[in-house]
Formats: structure tokens, C-alpha cells, sequence
């Protein structure tokens, strides 16, 4: 896999925005929503961006393709760097990608019908025919039946819906789809079909993903590679199997641990962690995590831990990363045998 | 519990007896549209009952119609439907409002939504005591922070003065829950309570729940349609499909030993409970139908299905060979 070349990739890449607390002299304070990101994305890819709500794992898909701008570092596109972060750079990334926006039914006009929202992005990229059977051709790859596309976007179950959204974004056909919780609020019995969905349209037109997502065993599924953000900051990149296997941080461990396990044999005595997401205006010093983390030690609360490199693909930011021992030793997502 | 007892017709309240008792029980809107097709259901005293199923399986409405949410187009009927040893077939509107609180109280899907934002916590929380008219503002407000600290809120008496808005979700969600204990209610009915929360705050809740269950003794009406969550907390299962109840039985006999077709297509697509590495997931084709109709109505999407399927509807029955209550709603468990 390494040898694919990246598709995109972020350096370093930081967005702040200003706090709202108005001071008369000096700096404006800011908040870091994301604090120097560097992934690479690569042809073909799906990569799952895991973390809790406020990790910055929505504004990090957004700031790809300058929703939000930046503030700093770098982003390129098949290794030519953006020149800078306006807007008429970012068409360049904006016309090849596609975003599946986390409520699909709230991104499509309610006063229009679904075949003409799906035909939509043709007619503004004049990229491709926008004939009716061109427009039931993509709704049925992205497996929804003709008579739904004379429906308007509140007559659509949330199924649907997301399936709709996947056909607008397959109408320009993009090199990368950026999808927002694409499972979240659709029942188990649906949730797989639109999952196979992102892995039949990666093997038919070599698309990368970014699939932002608080589901751990929807990633275990689809990922290739897995980030994990807390506060902003990657704490364990590398490839999916591996983070699974062989979790190296103690917030990976943590929310893998607090995946609840589907057998009641397998009951928790204690929640894997406690406590909540420290506020982005109040960082804590040192490892960011230590607040939470059961293995904290004096280093931890005061020298930040740089990455380091577990295995050539998998890095870990963590001044004592657990061992691949002590990892097995404690239970992980367990499979049940039936 | 004063103002409650005599408002609605006294059945039976010993010791023994379910906090909660359905028999038969429809809910139709509009009297054309089923929600709910005669269920039987029951939580007895200090149990935790999950009830799970897709959306449009009648689990909510199924929870509304205990605590008389249901709007007005709604139509209940049945042979049987008792709370706390009172008939609520026969209840009205004062009966109902009576009983929200002593009797059933619930936590709501979304914490961020579930308290006014123009009010301070401590005085939503003091309204909810209204009916206590012998107690002074002291005493409630000693009683409100004794329950905030029972759901491990810290420093509760500083939270009194704050705003929803100054909370996370995991923590407006334990207040939720604080609010429903407050007027000390023999059944909590928790509608999805984890599903707007982080995993990470699951766990807490969840851990939460199952200590208040075990300190308070209350009887806990668990709806979800995760099955981690229900395999965490609950004792016994009710698997809800078209406004029916399809499957039944203890939580650790159902999930291994899963009987009804519908059941295991659920298990079969649980993400957690699939082998890594497998290309494609499984999907239940077909949606939910409407609730009635004849013959079994899961029929449709059944891939056991036979021709008595579609026109007969199947019997529920005990799984013989179990040692622990097991019943299937299934022509094939059928002996």
C-alpha cells in the first residue's frame, strides 16, 4: 500500500478559530479546533477519522475542501501543494471530491425532487449527460429504484435518503468522497448495505475515502488505515487490523474498550474510562489525554509526547505506549463464537 | 405517591405483582394506522427489560403509551394494561399526569433537547417537585442535590444555577436521569438514552443505570436498538418487529440462543458480532411493513419463509428445550 501515491495530503494542517472573548489590546485569543494534522490519503483508500465529539473530525473533512479555511500548514493534491487557502485554490480539490454530509435529508433543497437533486451537480459541472436514464442509471448503482427519484427528500426512509446522497456525489464522479458519520441514526439491517455500497464503488473506480466516524466496529469493517484525533491532535494513525490488534495508545485502547460488547456473558465491571473531553479553551498540559488516562505518570502531565513510529505505517503519540503484552492481556472487542 | 393513589381505579399493589402489565395491547392512530398489534409485555419490580427492534417496529409508541405521550389521534385498547397497580385503559388525563413521575418517569433520546434553555437547572428540577407542597425550598433543594449526586454529577449544588447550555450532552443526560428518579418512580423508561451520546459516555451511563437499578431498586424499561447496550444492562429481552413482540425471553438465553428468523438476521447484522475481514456485510432486505395485516409479517423478508407463513399468523410459543422462559412468535419454533 505504501508505494500508492497520496491522493491528498495535509502537512501540518491547523485550524483556529477566534474564541468570541474581545480583548482591547492584543491578540484576539483563538480556539484550536485542529492543531498540525499531517495525513496523506491515498489512491484507492478508505481511511476512518474515530474520536469523540469535539476531536475535530468533522472540521478536519471540512477544512479538505476549504468548508472551513485553514490557518495554517499545508494541503496537496496529487503532491502539488495549494498555493494558498482561498477559495478559487480549493476548486481545484472541490472538483474532484464529494461530501456526504452527516444528515443527508438537511443537504437536499426540500422543494425539489430527488432525480433532479442527484442530476444537480452535472448541470452546474456540465460533467455528464444529465438524461433521465442517465440520472436512474446512478441511482441504481448507489442502490436506489427508479420510482423514488419523482419523491420529495422528507418522503425518503434514512436509507434511502443516504443512498440518494451517495448518488449526487457519484454523479461527478469524484476521486474522493468525504463521508460525515455516513451510518449514524439508520437501523443494523440497513447500515451494511451502505457500507458495501463506499466498498463496491472504491473497487469500481479506485475512489479514496475519509469516512468520519465515532463507530469503531463500522471502521473495523471498512477501513484500510485508521486516525484517531483527540482534541484536535492525531494520537495513533496506522493500518485498521493493526489498531485493532495491537492498540498502542490508551485512548485507542479506551474506545475500543468502550465499544459495548453484544454478549451478556461479557458484561463490564467499569466504564474503560472516565470523565469527559477536556474543554478546547482549557487544554491540559503536557500529553492532553492524561486527565483521562490510566497510566498517566508525572512525564505525562508535563512534556508533550512527539510521534513516534511503532511499524513503518503505524505512529503513536504517547510517552509509554502499551506494550503489544500488556494490550493483549486486557480484553478487547471481543468476537462472540456462535 | 399520595396525590397518585385513588387517581386512577387501585387493581392490586402487593409486593409481587409487575410494576408494569400489557396484555394485548394495540395502539392505533387515527383508528386506521397500527402502531402496536397486541403485545403482552411485563417488567416486574427492580428488573431491567430491553426492547429492541428496527425503527417503525412500535417500540417507542410502545413506551409513549405507558406514560400517556401518545398524541391524540392515538387509540389504545386491550385486554390488559396496568402500571404501578393502576388500570390505564380506563385512565384520563388526570390519571395520566398523576402517575408521570410516582409512578413511570422517562429518559429521552436527546438530553440536549430534553430541558427548557431558558431556565436554570434548579428550578426545572424544583418545578418537577410541585406536587410536594408540604416541603420547603430547603428541602427540595437538599432532595434535588442528594439525586444529583446519586448520578455521579460533581459538585451538584453549583450546577443549580447553570443553564442547559453550559452542559455536554454525557452530563445533561445524567441530570435527565436525576430528574426521573426525583419523584422516586418504580419504572424508569429509557427511550435510546445513549444513542446521541459518544461511546466513551455510553459506558458511564450505561455503568450508571445498572448501579442506580441496584442502590434505588427501580425497574428500568431499556429501548434500543443497539444490542450492546442491551446485552449490557438488561435481564430479559422483548424483540419488537411490526408492532409486535416476536421473541421474548432472558437476555443471556436470547442472545445465545436466537430463535426467531428476525432475531438472528438482527445478530447476523450486528457489525460488532461479525469476524473482521469479511468483504461484504449483511443486509435485512425489504423494509419494516405496517403492523397487522395477516399471516406472519415478517414473511416478507423471512429467508425461511413457507406458503403458511403468509396466511397464517403464528402461534407464540415456549422454546421447550430451555431451562430459562424463552417464547417465539414463529411458525417453524412452533412444535
Amino acid at each position: 500500500m505504501t508505494s500508492t501515491p497520496a491522493m491528498i495530503e495535509t502537512d501540518k494542517l491547523s485550524v483556529s478559530v477566534p474564541s468570541g472573548r474581545w480583548l482591547p489590546f492584543g491578540k484576539t485569543p483563538t480556539l484550536d479546533i485542529l492543531v498540525e494534522v499531517s495525513i496523506a490519503l491515498r489512491v484507492g483508500e478508505i481511511v476512518c477519522m474515530v474520536g469523540e465529539s469535539g476531536s475535530g473530525k468533522t472540521t478536519f473533512g471540512r477544512a479538505l475542501v476549504g468548508l472551513v479555511k485553514p490557518s495554517a500548514g499545508r494541503i496537496a493534491l496529487d503532491g502539488v501543494a495549494l498555493p494558498d487557502f482561498t477559495s478559487r485554490s480549493f476548486r481545484r480539490v472541490r472538483s474532484q471530491s464529494a461530501l456526504l454530509f452527516q444528515d443527508p435529508v438537511t443537504s437536499f433543497n426540500p422543494r425539489q425532487r430527488i432525480g433532479s437533486i442527484i442530476a444537480e451537480p452535472r448541470h452546474i459541472t456540465h460533467a455528464g449527460s444529465t438524461k433521465r436514464e442517465d440520472i436512474v442509471g446512478l441511482a441504481r448503482k448507489a442502490g436506489l429504484a427508479e420510482q423514488f427519484l419523482s419523491r420529495f427528500p422528507h418522503a425518503l426512509s434514512g436509507g434511502q435518503a443516504r443512498r440518494a446522497a451517495v448518488a449526487r456525489a457519484l454523479s461527478v464522479v469524484p476521486r474522493l468522497i468525504i463521508a460525515d458519520e455516513p451510518t449514524a441514526g439508520l437501523d443494523v439491517s440497513v447500515q451494511g448495505g451502505v457500507l458495501n455500497l463506499f466498498l463496491d464503488i472504491r473497487d469500481e473506480f479506485r475512489t479514496t475515502f475519509l469516512v468520519i466516524t465515532h463507530n469503531l466496529s463500522v471502521a473495523r469493517h471498512i477501513a484500510d488505515r485508521i486516525v484517531i484525533l483527540y482534541l484536535g491532535r492525531v494520537v495513533e494513525s496506522g493500518p485498521a487490523e493493526e489498531i485493532f490488534r495491537n492498540p498502542q495508545h490508551p485512548y485507542t485502547k479506551a474506545l475500543l474498550d468502550s465499544e459495548p460488547v453484544p454478549d451478556p456473558a461479557h458484561r463490564r465491571e467499569e466504564p474503560p474510562v472516565i470523565g469527559e473531553v477536556p474543554s478546547l479553551a482549557a487544554r491540559p498540559k503536557g500529553c492532553e489525554f492524561h486527565t483521562r488516562c490510566r497510566f498517566a505518570q508525572d512525564r505525562c502531565r508535563t512534556e508533550a509526547p512527539i510521534k513516534t513510529d511503532v511499524s513503518p505505517d503505524h505512529q503513536v503519540a504517547c510517552h509509554f505506549p502499551l506494550a503489544a503484552t500488556k494490550a493483549a492481556s486486557i480484553p478487547n472487542l471481543r468476537l462472540v463464537s456462535r | 405517591m399520595s396525590a397518585a393513589t385513588g387517581a386512577a381505579t387501585s387493581i392490586s399493589a402487593d409486593a409481587v405483582s409487575p410494576v408494569l402489565e400489557m396484555k394485548g395491547l394495540s395502539v392505533c392512530y387515527s383508528g386506521l394506522v397500527p402502531a402496536v398489534a397486541g403485545v403482552d409485555f411485563k417488567v416486574n419490580p427492580g428488573e431491567v427489560v430491553g426492547v429492541i427492534g428496527e425503527s417503525g417496529s412500535g417500540k417507542s409508541t410502545l413506551a409513549h403509551a405507558v406514560l400517556g405521550l401518545l398524541p391524540k389521534s392515538a387509540n389504545v385498547t386491550g385486554e390488559r394494561f396496568v402500571l404501578d397497580g393502576h388500570d390505564m385503559l380506563t385512565a384520563g388525563r388526570d390519571d395520566y399526569a398523576a402517575l408521570r413521575g410516582p409512578a413511570a418517569a422517562m429518559v429521552f433520546q436527546n438530553p440536549m433537547t430534553a430541558f427548557s434553555p431558558l431556565h436554570t437547572l434548579g428550578r426545572q428540577l424544583t418545578d418537577l417537585l410541585w406536587r410536594d407542597r408540604h416541603q420547603s425550598a430547603a428541602e427540595k433543594r437538599e432532595r434535588i442535590i442528594a439525586v444529583l449526586s446519586q448520578v455521579g454529577l460533581p459538585d451538584p449544588a453549583s450546577k443549580l444555577d447553570a443553564y442547559p447550555f453550559q452542559f455536554s450532552g454525557g452530563m445533561l443526560q445524567r441530570v435527565a436521569i436525576a430528574a426521573a428518579l426525583l419523584m422516586r418512580p418504580s419504572l424508569l423508561i429509557a427511550d435510546e438514552p445513549t444513542t446521541a451520546l459518544d461511546v466513551t459516555m455510553e459506558a458511564q451511563i450505561l455503568h450508571l443505570m445498572r448501579e442506580l437499578r441496584k442502590t434505588s431498586g427501580v425497574a428500568i424499561l431499556m429501548i434500543s436498538h443497539h444490542l450492546g447496550v442491551i446485552a449490557e444492562i438488561c435481564d430479559r429481552v422483548a424483540v419488537m418487529y411490526a408492532g409486535r413482540v416476536v421473541e421474548e425471553g432472558t437476555v443471556r438465553e436470547i442472545f445465545a440462543n436466537p430463535r426467531h428468523p428476525y432475531t438472528r438476521a438482527l445478530f447476523a447484522c450486528e457489525p460488532a458480532l461479525i469476524e473482521s475481514g469479511v468483504s461484504r456485510l449483511p443486509v435485512i432486505l425489504g423494509e419494516v411493513p405496517r403492523p397487522g395485516g395477516c399471516g406472519c409479517s415478517f414473511a416478507g423478508r423471512c429467508s425461511l419463509v413457507e406458503e403458511r407463513c403468509h396466511c397464517d399468523s403464528p402461534p407464540w410459543v415456549g422454546v421447550a428445550d430451555r431451562a430459562e422462559p424463552h417464547f417465539s412468535r414463529c411458525h417453524r419454533s412452533a412444535p
